[in-house]
Order: structure tokens, then C-alpha cells, then sequence
């Protein structure tokens, strides 16, 4: 077991290793890419007084990369410094990029959480009910439901939900974290203001995943209700409910894991379209900033942290896996050809 | 133990289709491969790796109305372009409704159709679809399989390179990738959008491969002295076709996806015509708040979800078929031949 968290947390490093060293690749070695195109951009506003030197020095305090160093030494140097936490200076901005994204990242951890529970758990509840009345009008109606809101990009029902409840209805806010006035602290008016400015873009995860998640359930559950051991658990007079939950439900969705995963790095990357529409200042809103304003530094910094938050996610989620997976102690001793 | 009788039992003589797939797709013996000449091969796997699936997707309403849809937006893609004339500045009134004389699906903001929109921004659609898809599968195939089925050190440092893939936050990552690559023909853009996808395949496929690898014919090729590329050929990859051609379909629903979100946000660059651009104006332009611009919204919304919509109709119709997992409640309560009229 223990040898399963290490192996857990070894995946957690190299992959944060992973992308920072794919982030320095795409800012240090890309002919015409973003280096070339900050010390033009900075050449070109400082006139030609200055040395390349010079021009240098502030590209390495912008992006934590000196352009003259020699690859590894860069390669080094790079990674450290993020390691820090110090991504450089945003250049649009003009504030440390680290600033910008602590006051960010929360706001999009708490929508993609709440999210992500949500539609996890109403999905695993869904679909539990239809394998359990299978075939059953319910089990139908819900089936098409399913199938039609999952065809339905989240986007798309953002904009929809948009349209209908704050420009027509006006019942929700069309953008900003929270009422103009409140202050941010742990009182209920503000509270209260934070959560109504979160609703509709929770509401357009949640509608748009939840039938994916139910129809896998279902299937899932359907598959495992014809097992030989169910009949063997009631003979054998294992009350009802643990047959369900521990029998059936917990069987069910074990092998919904893969996709658990892909849905967290999923959601987490669609905050940036659905901050956009809702105009709701998260991380993702700045790196769509930071690509319209090709501003680098904080684009490859909220790059890092949002995949961070990603891994940590993950992290937390293969922890609980392990918890109710037998399998997930033992180590893999197969026969190699 | 039922199927395997059954694959015996009626080898030649005008199997059924429900027959020939349970034979082909789950049981097919290595014997099969020797005897057959290449030709006979070549005709017995067109019939019942593509021929037979088609039929029965065809016999399912999922099937038929997804089909059916998703051939509608084909022929947009080809045929559609020459009927319709290309978008222009001005062609028509400024926002002009629904059903406007001329103007089918009313104007934008510039006059431009949005029938000629919609319909010129099929082919780069189906390009990028084609590109991503064809790109996702097949390098988690080739991932999937060999990892799956060599074990040992190999399968180590490619599922950690999977996981890393996987983890990573796939819009984010190709928004950054797209910012400094700047795309510009469909076919990179497609493969560009999926860069990552293939991960979350490629581990389904090995979970896959695991247990097809201890079958008996998979050792009988090993025994025989089979190369690996062979053995993943000739046994392991046909078993999971049917797998595959699914995931072959939700792969291209993620490039559509993919596609019209990046489009709308304006990360990719304005090179050819796209549902997400028109998606993009029409929020710019105010028909969030002016009911009367509505329809310019409507429009790409309607033409994004009916296509999503078919493809899934069609993942759903290919699983139920292919899925040995959906029968198998009914299989162990009911005999052979109820089993196989549930199909038709």
C-alpha cells in the first residue's frame, strides 16, 4: 500500500517537471517564438540606445530566462525559480505574475470543485436509479435527457444560460466575481454574492457532464446486477442496502477511474472558455488575457499552476481510489514478451 | 464457453450478422488466418469488420438518425460548398431574421448569409475532425497495444509518459501551443487540438490488450515465433477494433468541440470560415441582449449540437452492438437465439 502513494507522488513530481521543462522549450527554443518576440517588442521601445546586454538583463527579469546563457544553465535557472513560485513579471500587467494568479487560482479551484462534485455525484445517483429501474419509463426518459444534454458543449449552454437568466430574466449577474461594494471576508452578504455570481457557470458544467457520468453508471451497474456472486450475496443473506452499496455500487464505479481523471484536467482547461463568457476573473480568464495580449510570462505561469491544481486534484482523487480499489496495492507481476 | 460452441457451430453457410461478430470480433481462432487466401481474407474482413457493423447501426433508430445526420453534414462539407454561394460583405440586408426572402437563416451584422457561413465552414471542419481523430487514434493504438502487450519496462516509461499527457489540462495546453505555433491549414489545426487526447485512450486500450494478451491463439502466435508487430496485427488489434472505431467517433466529437471553443475565443487564427467565429461575432455584436439579432446565435449553437448530438447517437448504437458488457445481464438469464434477436 504504502509503496502505491509513493509511486503516486513520484507521477505528481515528474509530471510538474514535465511541464515546466515543456513550457521552457516553448519559450526558449521556438525560432521566432516568445523570446524573440519580447526583445524586439523591448528593443523597439527603448529606442537604440541601449546594449543587447541590456536588452537581455530585462528579458530575463520579465521571464526568468536569460537568452545568452548557455541551455542548461537557462534550463536550470528556469526551473528553480518557478519552483519559488516566481514566474516572472507580467508585461501587460506590469505586476509579478505570482500576484496575479494567487488572486485568481481560488475562484477557479472553487468553481471547478464545486463542479466536480456536483456532477460526479448526481451522475453516480442517476445513474444508480436507472440500472435500478431498468427499462422503466423513468430509465428512458432519463436515458434521452442524458444523451441530449451531453451533446450540448458546455459552452454552448453557458452562452444559452447567459442569454435567458442574466440579460432576459436578470435574476443572475452577466459577469464578476462578486457584487460591486462587498468586501471579500467570511460574512454571509458576501458569501451569499460570491455563490450567486458562481451559479450559472457551475450550472453549465454540471448540466453539460452529468449525463456522461449517469449513462456510464448505468451501464456499468446493468453489467454487474447479472453477476453470479449478487445471487450468491443474497443467498448467502447479506442485507439489501450493502449489497447495493458495497456489491453493486462500489464495483460500478471503479472502472469510471480513467475517466474521473481525464474529466478533472477537462473541466480545469474548459475554465478557461467559461471565464470568458461569464467575464469571471480566474485563472483562466488571465491566460486568455495573457494570449491576447501575448503577454508570455503570465501566459506559461498560469499554464504551470493550472495543470498544478490539476495534479493536485488528481492527486487527492488516486488517494481515495486507493482507499476502496483492492487491487490498487498490489504490484503489476506480469510476464513480459 | 456458449460463445466458443457457437463460433464452431456455424462456421460457413450464411451466418447471421449478430453471428458473424461474435465470431470475427471476440472469437476468432488463429486457424482462421492460414486457410484463407488473401483475397478470401480481404472480402471476409471488409464483410464483418465494416460491412456487418454498418447494417446493424443501420437497424437501430440511435444508429439510423445519427447516420443520417452526420452524412447531411458530410454533404454540406462537399456538395454544399458548390450549391451555396460563398459568404460576402453585403450580400443581403443587415440582420435580416429567419427565413428572410433569400436568406434562409437571416444575416450577421455585415449582411453575410449565415447559410453560406454555416455551410463554408463545413470542409476545414471535416478536415480538422478527420486529422484529430485519425491522429488521437492511432497513436493511442500504437501506445495502447504495445504497452499493453510487452509489459515489462517498456509499458513503465510509456505509461508514465501516458499519465503525464493525460494529466495535463488539455485546452490550456493548446491555447499555449497555438499561441506561439500560430496553425493555419485545418489538417495541423486538428492534430494541434488533439495533442494530447490520445493519452486517456491509449490506457483503455492497454486495460484492453491485458486481457487479451493471455488468450490461447495470442500464445499459439508466440509459441509459433510471431513478431510482435505481427501478433499485434493479426490478433490483438482486430479483437479491439470495434473499441476503437467507438472512440474513434468521441475523439472527432472532441475536435469539434475543441475546435469551435478556440475559434470563439479567438485564440486560433481567423484563416477559414468556422461555426465558432460566427459564435465569437454574434456574442461581440450584442445578440446576447437584443432579442432581435437572436437567430445569429441560434445558428452556429443549432449546427454545433446536432452534429455533437449524431455522433453520439452513433458512439451509443456501436457500443450497444459491439459492447459485450450490455448483453451480458441478459446472456446468462435467456437462451442463445433471444440473445441474438435483441440485435435485430
Amino acid at each position: 500500500m504504502a509503496n502505491y502513494y509513493v509511486e503516486r507522488l513520484a507521477q505528481l513530481i515528474i509530471t510538474t517537471l514535465a511541464v515546466i521543462t515543456l513550457s521552457f522549450a516553448l519559450l526558449r527554443l521556438m525560432p521566432g517564438g516568445p523570446m524573440d518576440y519580447l526583445r524586439a517588442q523591448l528593443a523597439s521601445e527603448m529606442g537604440s540606445g541601449r546594449s543587447s546586454d541590456e536588452i537581455d538583463a530585462i528579458v530575463e527579469s520579465y521571464v526568468s530566462v536569460n537568452p545568452n546563457d548557455p541551455i542548461y544553465i537557462a534550463y536550470f535557472d528556469y526551473v528553480t525559480s518557478i519552483l519559488q513560485g516566481d514566474f516572472g513579471q507580467s508585461i501587460w500587467y506590469n505586476r509579478p505574475v505570482s500576484e496575479i494568479i494567487a488572486e485568481a487560482l481560488p475562484w477557479t479551484v472553487f468553481i471547478m470543485l464545486s463542479a466536480l462534485i456536483l456532477t460526479f455525484t448526481i451522475g453516480i445517483a442517476l445513474g444508480a436509479a436507472m440500472a435500478y429501474f431498468e427499462g422503466s419509463r423513468f430509465d428512458t426518459s432519463a436515458t434521452i435527457v442524458s444523451v441530449i444534454l451531453t451533446s450540448i458543449p458546455y459552452y454552448i449552454f453557458a452562452l444559452v444560460l447567459l442569454f435567458a437568466f442574466a440579460y432576459q430574466i436578470q435574476i443572475f449577474p452577466t459577469g464578476d466575481l462578486y457584487a460591486r461594494g462587498e468586501t471579500p471576508g467570511l460574512d454571509l452578504s458576501f458569501l451569499r454574492s460570491a455563490l450567486h455570481h458562481a451559479t450559472l457557470p457551475i450550472l453549465s458544467l454540471v448540466l453539460t457532464g452529468f449525463g456522461g457520468w449517469a449513462l456510464s453508471m448505468r451501464g456499468n451497474a446493468v453489467r454487474i446486477l447479472g453477476e453470479d456472486y449478487l445471487r450468491v450475496a443474497e443467498l448467502r443473506g447479506i442485507p439489501d442496502y450493502r449489497i447495493s452499496l458495497k456489491y453493486v455500487g462500489q464495483n460500478a464505479v471503479l472502472p469510471m477511474y480513467t475517466g474521473l481523471m481525464i474529466s478533472i484536467g477537462f473541466m480545469f482547461g474548459g475554465a478557461v472558455i467559461l471565464e470568458e463568457i461569464f467575464k469571471y476573473p480566474g485563472l483562466g480568464y488571465y491566460i486568455l488575457r495573457a494570449v491576447e495580449a501575448r503577454d508570455y510570462p503570465l501566459l506559461m505561469g498560469g499554464f504551470i499552476v493550472i495543470t498544478l491544481a490539476v495534479l493536485i486534484a488528481i492527486l487527492i482523487a488516486d488517494l481515495t481510489y486507493g482507499k476502496i480499489d483492492p487491487r490498487a496495492g498490489g504490484g503489476e507481476n506480469r510476464e513480459t514478451y | 464457453m456458449q460463445e466458443e460452441v457457437r463460433t464452431v457451430k456455424h462456421t460457413e453457410e450464411n451466418p447471421t450478422e449478430e453471428e458473424q461478430i461474435s465470431s470475427s470480433v471476440f472469437n476468432r481462432s488463429s486457424a482462421d488466418y492460414e486457410t484463407e487466401s488473401r483475397k478470401d481474407q480481404f472480402v471476409r474482413s471488409v464483410d464483418t469488420r465494416i460491412l456487418a457493423p454498418l447494417r446493424i447501426i443501420v437497424h437501430d433508430w440511435r444508429g439510423l438518425i445519427g447516420g443520417a445526420i452526420l452524412l447531411l453534414y458530410i454533404l454540406m462539407g462537399t456538395i454544399g460548398v458548390l450549391l451555396v454561394e460563398a459568404p460576402e460583405i453585403g450580400q443581403g440586408p443587415r440582420f435580416a431574421g429567419l427565413f428572410t426572402d433569400g436568406h434562409l437563416l437571416g444575416t450577421d451584422n455585415q449582411g453575410r448569409d449565415l447559410l453560406s457561413l454555416t455551410v463554408h465552414a463545413t470542409p476545414a471542419m471535416l478536415e480538422m475532425i478527420i486529422s484529430g481523430a485519425v491522429f488521437t487514434t492511432i497513436v493511442a493504438t500504437i501506445v495502447g497495444t504495445v504497452s499493453g502487450y510487452k509489459s515489462g519496462i517498456i509499458d513503465r516509461i510509456s505509461m508514465v509518459v501516458t499519465d503525464i499527457m493525460l494529466t495535463i489540462p488539455g485546452l490550456p495546453l493548446v491555447i499555449v501551443i497555438a499561441a506561439i505555433l500560430d496553425p493555419r491549414t485545418p489538417w495541423v489545426v486538428g492534430i494541434v487540438l488533439t495533442i494530447n487526447a490520445w493519452a486517456g485512450l491509449a490506457r483503455t486500450i492497454r486495460a484492453q490488450v491485458l486481457t487479451v494478451r493471455e488468450e490461447s491463439y495470442v500464445e499459439a502466435s508466440r509459441v509459433m515465433g510471431f513478431s510482435t508487430s505481427g501478433i499485434l496485427r493479426r490478433d490483438i488489434i482486430p479483437q479491439l477494433m470495434p473499441y476503437i472505431g467507438v472512440n474513434f467517433m468521441q475523439a472527432a466529437r472532441n475536435v469539434i468541440f475543441a475546435s469551435v471553443g478556440l475559434y470563439y475565443l479567438g485564440v486560433l487564427p481567423f484563416t477559414h470560415y468556422n461555426w465558432g467565429i460566427i459564435l465569437n461575432q454574434a456574442y461581440g455584436g450584442g445578440a446576447l441582449w437584443n432579442v432581435s439579432y437572436l437567430h445569429w446565435m441560434v445558428v452556429p449553437i443549432v449546427t454545433i449540437s446536432l452534429i455533437s448530438l449524431s455522433l453520439i447517437l452513433l458512439t451509443q448504437s456501436a457500443d450497444r452492438v459491439f459492447n459485450p458488457r450490455v448483453r451480458a445481464k441478459h446472456s446468462r438469464t435467456v437462451s442463445d437465439d433471444s440473445d441474438a434477436a435483441e440485435h435485430n
